[in-house]
C-alpha cells in the first residue's frame, strides 16, 4: 500500500512563546519537534505497511530545518521524504499550505493519506481537510481507530462527547487524534539509516506553481500575548476553614455560584 | 442589497448547541453594527420546529433544510449543501461554532468556495476597514494571532465559551425559508456506521462552565470519584491534565492543555495538577482560576486566583459539602 504522511515541524510544546522586535514571533533559541499529532500519523502509516507492505513517504514543507524533522520521520521507517521548500512560502496560510501540499502529494502514488488533526503551534486545523477538498477525496477528521477494509476504511472518528465510526473508500485523508496509537522512537540502527534515504527538495516552480497563484486569502494583522496572570489569594487555615472561606468568596467575591 | 451575517446553528438530538446559542446572540450585536441581516442556517431531519427559538435568539431569517439526507452530518452531505446556499445567497460572514463538526466542516467548505478562514476564534470585531477581525489563541493559548480574511465570504470557527448567550426575546419573529438539500454524488462517499454517545449528564468539557479538573496529585484511578461528585453539585465537567491521562487513570478526552482540549470556562477548579506550560495553555483563559496542591510551591498557583495548599482528599469532600449547602 502506498501511504503519505504529512508532517509539520513546530516548536516544542514546553516552549514559551516570545514577540521579537518585529511584532512576529520569536523563533530564536526554540527547540523544535515533529508535530506530536503527526508521530500519530506517522506511527500509523509504519504500523500499515508492517502488516500489508508498502511504502511511506513523508511529506513537508517549510525552511532547510525541517530537515530535521523529515529525517526524524525517515529514522522512525519511512521511505522516502519530500520537502517543499520556497522562498515564496515565508507565511502561507492555510489555503496556500493546502493547495502546495496537494500539488506535492499528487506526485506521488498513495492510497491513503495520514497527517495529524491539529498542529500545536497556530492550531488551526485546517490544512489537511482543505489538502482533502483540493485532492477531490473525503477525509475522516480526528481519529482514534482506522481499520483498513480492501479498498476502504472503518473508521472511528472522536466526536462532542462520544465517537463516531465512519465508513469511507480509499484513497481517503484521515487526521489522528491522540489515542489511535502510541508512537515509537527512533532507534540507533533506524537513525543510520534514514542518513540514506531519499529526501527530495522541490520548490514551487518545481510543482507547477508560481508565487503568483497563491495569494493568501487570509492575513495575520497582529501577534499578543496574553495578560499575565498574578497569583491571587491563598487561603490558610484548617481544612475545614479553607473550604468554607474559599466557598463564601467564589459567592461574594468572585460571584460565581 | 446586504447579503448578511450567516450563522450556521448545530443541533444534536434537536438541541441546539450552545455555541451557536452564543453566536447568534454575538451575530445579532454585529449585525446591528453593520446594519445587515442576521440569517441563521439549520440542518437536519426534523428540525423546522427550531426556527423559533432561533428567531428568538436574533436571526431575523432562518434558512431550514429539513432533510432525511441531512439527518446525521457527514463531510459530505453538510458541505454540499451549505456551498450551494452560501453561493446562491452571498453571505458577508459565515460563523460556525469549533466544535467536532464545526472543525470538520468549515475547512472543507472554505475550500471548496475557495476562500480565507479563521479557526477556532476567541474574539471578534467589526470595524469599517478590516470588516471583521478576529482574536485567536495560538500555541495553544500561549499567545493570540489577530487575523481577517481578504475574501468575501468571510468563515470563521468560534469557540465555544467566547461569547455571553443572550436573553431571547420569544416574540420575536424571523422569516423562515425553507430549502431543499441536494447533494453531489462525490459528497456522498463516507457513510455514518454508528454514532455512539457516552452517557454523562456532565456538560461536555468545551462547553462548560465549570470545570474541575484532577492532575497527578489523585494518585490513582480510582479517586476521580470524589471530583464527578464535587462536579455533580455545581453542574461542572470534570478533566484532568496530561499525567493523569499518560498515567492511564483517565480517559484522553478529559485531557486539558496543549495537547488536549482547550477550554475557558468561568471557574476551573485544578486538583493536584502542578501547572506544567502546555496544561497552563489550554485553561489560561478560564475566568477564574482555584488551585488546591499540597505543594506550596507548585506553579499552578502563580496563576490561581484562589489557592488552598493542602490535601486535596481531605478538602475537596469539605469543598463538595460547602457547595451542597449552597444549593439547597
Amino acid at each position: 500500500m502506498n501511504i503519505v504522511v504529512c508532517i509539520k515541524q513546530t516548536f516544542d510544546t514546553e516552549a514559551k512563546i516570545v514577540l521579537g522586535a518585529n511584532g512576529k514571533i520569536d523563533t530564536a533559541g526554540v527547540k523544535l519537534i515533529m508535530n506530536p499529532y503527526d508521530e500519530y500519523a506517522v506511527e500509523e502509516a509504519l504500523r500499515i505497511k508492517e502488516k500489508v507492505g508498502g511504502e511511506v513517504t513523508v511529506v513537508s514543507m517549510g525552511g532547510d530545518r525541517v530537515q530535521e524533522t523529515l529525517r526524524t520521520a525517515l529514522a522512525m521507517g519511512c521511505d522516502k521524504a519530500v520537502l517543499v521548500s520556497d522562498p515564496a512560502l515565508e507565511s502561507p496560510d492555510e489555503w496556500v499550505s493546502a493547495e502546495v501540499l496537494a500539488k506535492a502529494v499528487a506526485q506521488i502514488p498513495y492510497e491513503i493519506i495520514l497527517t495529524g488533526r491539529i498542529a500545536v503551534d497556530d492550531g488551526s486545523s485546517q490544512v489537511a481537510v482543505r489538502m482533502a477538498e483540493a485532492l477531490g477525496i473525503p477525509s475522516v477528521s480526528s481519529v482514534l481507530k482506522l481499520d483498513l477494509q480492501g479498498s476502504k476504511a472503518l473508521v472511528t472518528r472522536e466526536i462532542d462527547g462520544g465517537t463516531e465510526v465512519i465508513e469511507v473508500p480509499l484513497p481517503a485523508v484521515i487526521t489522528a487524534q491522540k489515542g489511535l496509537n502510541e508512537p515509537r522512537y527512533p532507534n540507533m540502527p533506524g537513525i543510520m539509516k534514514a542518513k540514506k534515504k531519499e529526501l527530495k527538495m522541490l520548490t514551487l516552480n518545481e510543482l507547477g506553481l508560481t508565487g503568483a497563484d497563491l495569494g493568501p486569502r487570509a492575513s495575520i494583522i497582529r501577534y499578543s500575548l496574553p495578560n499575565p496572570r498574578s497569583a491571587g489569594k491563598k487561603i490558610a487555615g484548617e481544612a475545614a476553614d479553607a473550604a468554607k472561606e474559599l466557598s463564601r468568596l467564589l459567592r461574594e467575591e468572585a460571584k460565581i455560584l | 442589497m446586504a447579503k448578511g451575517i450567516w450563522v450556521i446553528v448545530e443541533q444534536r438530538n434537536l438541541e441546539i448547541r450552545k455555541v451557536s446559542l452564543e453566536l447568534l446572540s454575538q451575530g445579532r450585536i454585529l449585525a446591528n453594527q453593520m446594519s445587515e441581516p442576521l440569517v441563521a442556517v439549520i440542518l437536519g431531519k426534523g428540525v423546522a420546529g427550531l426556527a423559533g427559538t432561533i428567531s428568538g435568539y436574533g436571526a431575523d431569517k432562518v434558512i431550514v433544510v429539513d432533510d432525511e439526507k441531512v439527518a446525521d452530518y457527514t463531510t459530505g452531505s453538510y458541505t454540499s449543501v451549505l456551498n450551494q446556499l452560501i453561493r446562491k445567497g452571498e453571505p458577508q460572514a459565515v460563523l460556525i461554532g469549533n466544535t467536532a463538526i464545526g472543525k470538520d466542516l468549515a475547512p472543507r467548505l472554505a475550500h471548496r468556495l475557495g476562500v480565507g478562514m479563521v479557526s477556532d476564534c476567541t474574539g471578534m470585531e467589526y470595524d469599517e476597514t478590516t470588516f471583521l477581525a478576529f482574536k485567536r489563541p495560538i500555541y495553544g493559548g500561549k499567545a493570540f494571532a489577530h487575523a481577517a480574511v481578504n475574501v468575501r465570504p468571510v468563515l470563521a470557527t468560534i469557540r465555544p465559551n467566547s461569547f455571553p448567550m443572550a436573553v431571547p426575546d420569544p416574540s420575536r419573529q424571523g422569516e423562515v425559508v425553507s430549502e431543499t438539500a441536494t447533494i453531489e454524488a462525490a459528497d456522498l462517499q463516507a457513510i455514518v456506521k454508528e454514532i455512539v454517545i457516552a452517557a454523562s449528564k456532565r456538560p461536555e468539557l468545551t462547553e462548560a462552565d465549570i470545570i474541575i479538573s484532577g492532575g497527578r496529585g489523585m494518585k490513582g484511578p480510582e479517586n476521580y470519584h470524589i471530583l464527578e461528585e464535587c462536579a455533580d453539585v455545581i453542574g461542572a465537567a470534570v478533566g484532568a491534565s496530561r499525567a493523569a491521562v499518560d498515567a492511564g487513570w483517565i480517559e484522553q478526552k478529559f485531557q486539558v492543555g496543549q495537547t488536549g482540549k482547550t477550554v475557558s470556562p468561568t471557574l476551573y477548579i485544578a486538583c493536584g495538577i502542578s501547572g506544567a506550560i502546555q496544561h497552563l495553555a489550554g485553561m489560561g483563559s478560564s475566568k477564574v482560576i482555584i488551585a488546591i496542591n499540597k505543594d506550596s510551591e507548585a506553579n499552578i498557583f502563580n496563576l490561581a486566583d484562589y489557592g488552598i495548599v493542602g490535601d486535596l482528599f481531605e478538602i475537596i469532600p469539605l469543598l463538595t459539602a460547602e457547595f451542597k449547602k449552597l444549593a439547597s
